[in-house]
């Protein structure tokens, strides 16, 4: 059997962690840039905010109501997920962390009252870190993910935990399940399903698997299987080995100046950097990208990528932000208003097994750059990201994203701790 | 006279300037097997849109699988400190400090209410929400939508938040009242040489 817990309202759950007071409050959390909506409490939903709703559109809803707006705070939401997931992961022998607010677990084998251990597990995972979580119980895990929504949406007699084997007409359940919310269905493969007149998830497990798998393929006849509770997707431990680095961004207003654009690329060049290092894995190439934004439609779109190989594998930020600034001056056209830019590193090896370069004229000492980056991550984990900064980066601040409704660093900051009132 | 040997041969200044070529430097002819000299072009060409760059193309039509072995480690010049063979692990704060890090918070004190108990203002509280609030314990208690420190008191009388410091009123939970803990206090951290 496997369980789904899956964390209620999670980015607005942990920004009322430590603002008490807006408990039964609405609240939104805004998209990099406060763009839209990705986040919304119960009281938010209620209100007829949409996921994805452009924060002009409901300014004025916000006033009117009073709905506490934050920008997203990944730090927060990331620390967070670990104290949920380290919680989680003590109740199961196994369990796949599926993103940051969900996590499977294997309940086989466990000689208890699957629903009673857990509800022990919400409870306790409320108790120790604060946050809500529901959690859908089936034999495989396409059904879990249903059983999990229906607990979500208060349809779980057990409150917020859902058996699937206890649920005395699942067939009901399924048939009132649109195709398209089933987990591994997008909406366009939705649209083909009701074409051939399969439109809920009841339907979908009456289909004949052979042939949904010549119309769709392999992945939509294990979906059916699943839903027959057979299963077909097994519990994936260990994270595949990360092949490429992505550090981009949309940016808070247009930038047309080079050097706005260079100050940029030099800072996520760094920061991938950084997380390459934090891997130990070096990488053998560096692809810099710029574009307009596709939604300017009175301009002209542009958009232009240059991949640069690595005479030999590279976690060095100055080699990583000379190639991006060389990349970027060569794909940089005047006149244009870029809306994102981003740097990857693609290639990644582990540190210390790199194929060494026969053409490559042995530079002054690999290990001393290896040693000043450390000292430079040292630095800056220490007194805090971007106490040492390249040169480059520091060229405008222009990139920077909006972020006006952040909440502090609560947990990663020593001068942004909670404050307790002894009063 | 020496207008008769100016015709012919050698001029100085003739011809084009070392170094002026795609490369920025002077170049030599150098033998290349035959097989290999489409991949030398094209490295070389590759290589000139790069004048003096580390970031270069690979030489790669022909990858060789070259390991080096690599000495990384170390060696210790001179002997082993004697002082090796007793070396216990260090001691670490957080040992002591956290038992239950998911559940662990870091938070500061704003006031004077619970001096008593030797809590004052600016102190850290390690806050464990794993903890099951007592009568007598230390918590972080919710009131009026703040976090507030006190000390948890249970009698005949009733349930009561109460300061240590006598400027202060205690606070009692009457019926119908919901009193949310947040955490425990574990433990206080003040630091004595600020600044």
């Amino acid at each position: 059997m496997f369980a789904l817990a899956d964390c209620n309202n999670f980015y607005a759950s942990c920004e009322r962690l430590f603002q008490p007071r807006l408990e039964g409050e609405p609240i939104v959390v805004l998209s990099n840039n406060d763009g839209c909506v990705i986040a919304r409490s119960d009281q938010a939903k209620a209100l007829g905010i949409a996921m994805g709703d452009p924060y002009f559109k409901i300014e004025k809803l916000v006033k009117e109501k009073n709905v506490s707006v934050f920008s997203s705070n990944y730090g927060l939401y990331g620390d967070v997920s670990r104290r949920v997931m380290s919680v989680l992961g003590g109740f199961a022998p196994r369990f796949e962390i599926y993103s940051i607010d969900e996590c499977f677990l294997d309940l086989n084998a466990l000689p208890y009252d699957l629903t009673d251990y857990s509800l022990s597990m919400v409870r306790m995972v409320r108790q120790w870190t604060g946050i809500p979580v529901s959690i859908g119980i089936a034999p495989t895990k396409t059904l879990a993910k249903i059983a999990n929504r229906m607990a979500k949406k208060g349809k779980s007699p057990w409150g917020p935990v859902l058996d699937w084997t206890r649920l005395p007409s699942p067939d009901e359940a399924l048939a009132g399940l649109p195709v398209e919310d089933i987990w591994g269905i997008a909406s366009r493969t939705g649209a083909r399903l009701r074409e051939l007149g399969i439109d809920n998830a009841l339907a979908l497990r009456k289909a004949d698997p052979r042939l949904l798998r010549g119309h769709f393929g392999v992945v939509m006849e294990r979906i059916v299987f699943e839903l027959r509770g057979v299963s077909c997707l097994p519990l994936e431990e260990v994270q595949p080995k990360r092949k490429q680095i992505i550090t981009s961004r949309s940016f808070g207003t247009r930038l047309r100046k080079l050097d706005d654009l260079r100050a940029a690329v030099a800072g996520f060049a760094a920061r991938a950097g950084e997380k390459a290092r934090a891997q130990g894995l070096r990488a053998q190439a560096l692809n810099v990208f710029i574009h307009t934004s596709p939604f300017d439609t009175a301009k002209p779109f542009y958009s232009n990528g240059l991949t640069l190989p690595f005479r030999s594998p590279t976690s060095d930020s100055g080699l990583l932000i000379r190639a991006a600034l060389f990349g970027l001056a060569r794909i940089f056209r005047r006149g244009h208003d870029y809306q994102k830019a981003g740097v990857m590193l693609l290639d990644l090896v582990p540190a210390g097994y790199e194929q060494i370069n026969l053409f490559d004229p042995v530079r002054s000492d690999p290990l001393r750059s290896d040693r000043l980056m450390a000292a430079v991550d040292r630095v800056n984990r220490t007194y805090g990201r971007q106490t040492l900064r390249f040169g480059s980066e520091t060229l405008s601040d222009s990139w920077r994203m909006r972020a006006q409704r952040k909440s502090p660093a609560y947990t990663a900051s020593w001068k942004e701790l909670p404050v307790v009132l002894a009063n | 006279m020496p207008q008769a040997f100016s015709h012919g041969g050698a001029r100085d200044g003739a011809g084009r300037k070392t170094g002026s070529g795609r490369f920025g430097e002077p170049t030599r002819p150098v033998r290349v097997p035959e097989s290999l000299i489409p991949s030398v072009r094209d490295w070389l060409a590759r290589m000139a849109e790069w004048p003096g760059s580390e970031i270069v193309q690979p030489f790669s039509t022909h990858p060789l699988p070259l390991a080096l072995p690599l000495y990384s480690s170390r060696i210790q010049a001179g002997f082993p400190s004697p002082a090796d063979d007793h070396l216990d692990d260090t001691l670490d704060l957080n040992d002591h400090l956290v038992q239950h890090p998911a559940a662990t918070f870091l938070v500061r004190v704003a006031g004077d209410s619970m001096i008593g108990a030797g809590i004052y203002h600016d102190d850290l509280l390690v806050v464990d929400r794993s903890l099951e609030a007592k009568s007598g314990s230390i918590v972080v208690a919710v009131i009026d939508g703040d976090l507030t420190v006190k000390r948890l008191h249970q009698d005949e009388s009733g349930v009561w938040l109460m300061p240590e410091n006598p400027a202060f009123k205690p606070l009692q939970i009457r019926e119908g009242m919901e009193l949310v803990i947040w955490g425990v206090v574990a433990h206080s951290v003040r630091s004595h040489a600020k600044g």
